[in-house]
């Protein structure tokens, strides 16, 4: 089921929380919304639901236009941030409660019921909390539930409002990876909101990257990554080191080898981008090494540059594999050469 | 000092609130069970029980009613003049009991906005049962939404749109995802709404009229029992009142607990 | 805003609140504004200016006022020891402070009346020991009104006392404070606007009481006739011009009270930062 945004805005009084979004999804892809908090995503997922009218554009669902149909009529799982799990009712009760609700003729009888969500709950591995209350749960498995909640239905769309947000580190890690396994087996359209870059790129195929209420880069996670296509997209994703091209530090990447264009005015490389060898000329070499740390397999190494009148001392951030780093036998204050691999230009 | 103050509390206590209770049931029984029972069971008092349960019988349901339309109206949606109508909603409880009769007077007396017109068509609201019953459901207007607005806003509407996007109606929302939710501070607000339907005596009295039999309730039989200086039969009817009370009290402080127990 | 709503049911809700609002509250309230403008300015003055009504309002406010003090103090204890204090029987009396909510006002005043009626049990006993009479003069419409707002202290202070954070307290007596500093500079500020909001309710309330009021009040003219009982004298009377003059004063005079003691507590709330 493919997801069409056609000139989505959306105001709160004065506020543009969405400005012209259009977007395109196809179907069965398992895409993340990313951006800053504010930025709109969670308002464009809500839009998307139904959950919230735009005040402007169309909303098309596999081709049918779902702009003004009501939430309940959309045929979309919403999970909520908080899970929003029903207080009164058991796990069991929770994951029947849309197939109950649906209109008589519709409606399964209670051993289809039955089957059904036991099933949906041995496809979340929570069977065995059939009886329990969601104040009984983790929070691990209230997301669960709350996401088998919504698969009962057997939604077009999946929805998830930031799925790993209320979660501890460690189980946010493994559930992710879960999640993305899930999306496999059902491949059902699902978005997911979030504005933690890594989660994005580690579980959506795609992720669509939103900034004051528009649309700064969409593709998939290497796309978006290898080739951002300006400077909050390259920021946001990502370590990087930000050089203001008319300022000292032009000079700095010129001693590197780098020739800016005239009319470029950032600079942004990635720290691993940067490969540092022992200084052959001590004159020569354009950084100095002032600290390291220790990132588990890699090392951060903090440079500052060696040019004659340094004005401003900008510090880079380079960083490479603990190996390569013991090889070198570097100390303090010894200077290297640099070499930039790649740089992003931005205007 | 932890001694003398709490002997203080305790002291007040007793004096202001279990020696009220304990007068109200020697005084009843001041002549005896039989003077009690025969006071109870007198044709006026009996009247004025099935006064007082008709007038909350009929208000409570409406407020009730009332009390969860305006706060699903005030809590899940924003409006202008959203706090306006809060305020508005409250005004019963600033307005003194006599006050409120006088208006309903002031309304429908011989002298009042439609006194001419109800007399042309012989309807009695001011000294008769319909004038209890309005100056009762104005008195206990705002028990039950003052109890749901601040409950409803704190829970938020999470649940109510998870069972929307679900699939389920409007209806089916509010019945099977609000009311379990609401159900204790619902029924927290009727038990208050009710004591006080049961209870009042200012602003009744000023529309009664005081017709033995016919437009006293229980409360306005205390007094005029009392007035009269029968005090068994004041204090009998007294004893029911008093009764009452200590089961709201009870019921009440059941339902504090229910409401605690469920949100914890 | 949007063009609809994703809740339902927005239109009947709010449609039925308004409709029953103002068939219920603000029409008949309205009743009171409209009845006292077919009444000339210089009739009213003449109603409210007569010595027996500005004596019944006095009465009423003054007893009100003391009352509110009273049960400020009185209240402030109760809410101290139950918060602070453990001992059996503790959670009934806690229950029993609600009992003047719950008790009918008429069944209140009969039972005050008695008790401090000159041959009453209290009554007695005051008049023999502190030759002190009660019933039938003002200060027995200030226990009445004791009796009535008592809980409304408790139930505004309790709730703050029982979140106050005690590390705060341990803070100070770690700071070299004694207790009595302890409590008059650390505790006191940080409940004193509960304490006001207590009284304030409190006040409000025992202006406009009738029925724990008539019974003890005596009722005497200029002595110890309150405002409320003027107005249904006046209404038996059918003086509908008087009574309304009277009530609408009194409305007008108790929120504006409200008003002020509400501007207090947010200067008091803004100054002592809790704002």
């Amino acid at each position: 089921m493919s997801i069409l945004l056609n000139n989505i805005s959306k105001n709160y009084g004065t506020f543009s929380a969405l400005n012209n979004i259009n977007l395109e999804i196809p179907a069965g892809e398992l895409v993340a919304l990313l951006g800053p908090s504010g930025c709109g995503k969670t308002t464009l997922l809500r839009i998307i639901a139904g959950l919230e009218y735009a005040d402007e554009g169309r909303v098309i669902l596999n081709g049918v236009d779902e702009t003004d149909q009501h939430v309940s009529r959309r045929g979309i799982g919403f999970v909520f941030q908080h899970y929003a799990l029903f207080r009164h009712m058991t796990v069991f009760d929770n994951v029947a409660f849309g197939l109950r609700v649906k209109h008589k003729r519709d409606r399964p009888s209670e051993t289809i019921i039955k089957q059904k969500v036991h099933d949906l709950l041995n496809l979340v591995q929570l069977d065995w909390l059939h009886n329990r209350h969601p104040d009984q749960l983790s929070g691990g498995q209230r997301q669960r539930i709350a996401l088998a909640r919504a698969l009962a239905v057997e939604p077009s769309v999946l929805l998830l409002d930031e799925p790993f947000g209320a979660l501890d580190a460690s189980v946010r890690k493994d559930l992710r990876i879960w999640l993305r396994n899930l999306h496999s087996q059902l491949h059902v359209t699902s978005i997911f909101v979030t504005h933690d870059q890594e989660e994005a790129m580690e579980v959506a195929s795609q992720v669509v990257v939103l900034n004051k209420g528009i649309i700064e880069q969409q593709g998939s996670p290497s796309d978006i990554y290898d080739h951002p296509a300006n400077a909050f997209v390259s920021k946001f994703i990502g370590q990087t080191n930000v050089f203001h091209v008319d300022s000292p530090s032009r000079l700095w990447l010129e001693s590197t080898g780098l020739r800016p264009a005239m009319e470029t005015q950032i600079a942004h490389v990635r720290p691993h981008d940067i490969e540092i060898t022992k200084a052959v000329n001590e004159s020569g070499a354009s950084a100095i090494i002032e600290d390291w740390q220790h990132l588990g397999a890699l090392i951060r190494i903090v440079l500052s540059n060696n040019l004659p009148h340094n004005e401003t001392n900008t510090l880079v951030y380079a960083e490479m594999s603990n190996e390569s780093f013991k090889q070198l036998e570097l100390r303090k204050g010894d200077k290297v050469d640099v070499r930039i691999r790649q740089v992003h230009w931005f205007h | 000092m932890r001694w003398s103050l709490t002997a203080i509390a305790l002291a007040f206590i007793a004096l202001f609130l279990c020696l009220p209770l304990l007068l109200i049931i020697t005084a009843a029984f001041a002549k005896g069970w039989s003077a009690y029972w025969s006071e109870l069971t007198d044709h006026d008092t009996l009247s004025a029980i099935k006064l007082t349960l008709l007038t909350a019988l009929i208000t409570v349901p409406l407020n009730t009613v009332f009390g969860i339309a305006a706060a699903w109206a005030i809590t899940r949606f924003e409006f202008i003049g959203k706090s306006l109508l809060t305020t508005l909603i409250d005004l019963p409880f600033s307005v003194s009991p006599v006050i409120s009769g006088l208006i309903f007077v002031l309304l429908f007396g011989k002298q009042g906005w439609f006194g001419d017109w109800l007399y042309a068509h012989d309807i009695k609201i001011i000294f008769a049962v319909p004038g209890i019953v309005i100056v009762t459901l104005f008195i206990t207007f705002p028990f039950v939404a003052r109890e749901l607005i601040p409950l409803m806003q704190e829970m938020g509407n999470e649940e109510e749109e998870a069972a929307l996007s679900l699939g389920a109606s409007g209806w089916k929302t509010f019945l099977f995802i609000t009311l379990p939710n609401i159900k204790w501070a619902l029924l927290y607000g009727i038990l208050l709404c009710n004591a006080r339907a049961m209870g009042e005596f200012g602003a009744v009295s000023v529309v009664s009229g005081h017709i033995r039999g016919l437009t006293n309730t229980l409360p306005l039989h205390v007094e005029v029992s009392y007035n009269e200086y029968n005090s068994v039969a004041a204090f009998a009817s007294a004893s029911i009142l008093a009764g009452l009370a200590i089961v709201t009290l009870i019921l009440k402080s059941f339902l504090e607990w229910q409401q605690a127990h469920d949100r914890a | 805003m949007s063009q609809s709503r994703i809740m339902p049911g927005f239109r009947p809700a709010l449609g039925f609140t308004l409709f029953y609002l103002g068939l219920v509250v603000l029409i008949p309230l309205s009743t009171l504004i409209f009845k006292s403008l077919q009444l000339g300015w210089q009739d009213y003055v003449n109603i409210i200016t007569h010595n027996r009504v500005l004596a019944a309002f006095r009465v009423s406010f003054v007893t009100a006022l003391v009352a509110a003090a009273i049960a400020s103090f009185f209240g402030f204890i109760i809410a101290w020891v139950f918060t602070r204090y453990s001992f059996t029987g503790k959670k009934l009396m806690d229950a029993l402070i609600d009992l003047p909510f719950a008790l009918p006002t008429a069944v209140a005043g009969i039972v005050l009346a008695t008790i401090f009626q000159p041959s009453g049990i209290l009554g007695k006993f005051l008049i023999d020991s502190f030759n002190l009479r009660i019933a039938y003069t003002p200060s027995g419409i200030v226990v009445a009104l004791i009796f009535i707002s008592i809980p409304f202290v408790v139930r505004t202070v309790e709730p703050v006392l029982q979140e106050f954070d005690s590390r705060m307290e341990e803070a100070a007596s770690s700071l070299g404070a004694t207790r009595l500093q302890v409590f008059t500079k650390i505790i006191f500020p940080n409940i004193f606007p509960a304490l006001l909001t207590g009284f304030a309710l409190a006040f409000a309330r025992g202006v406009g009481e009738y029925g724990s009021v008539i019974f003890i009040a005596g009722n005497i003219p200029y002595i110890s006739e309150i405002v409320p009982l003027l107005i249904v004298t006046k209404l038996e009377q059918y003086e509908y011009a008087g009574a309304t003059a009277i009530a609408l004063t009194m409305l007008v005079i108790s929120f504006a009270l409200l008003l002020f003691i509400n501007l207090l507590q947010m200067w008091i709330r803004k100054r002592s930062g809790q704002l």
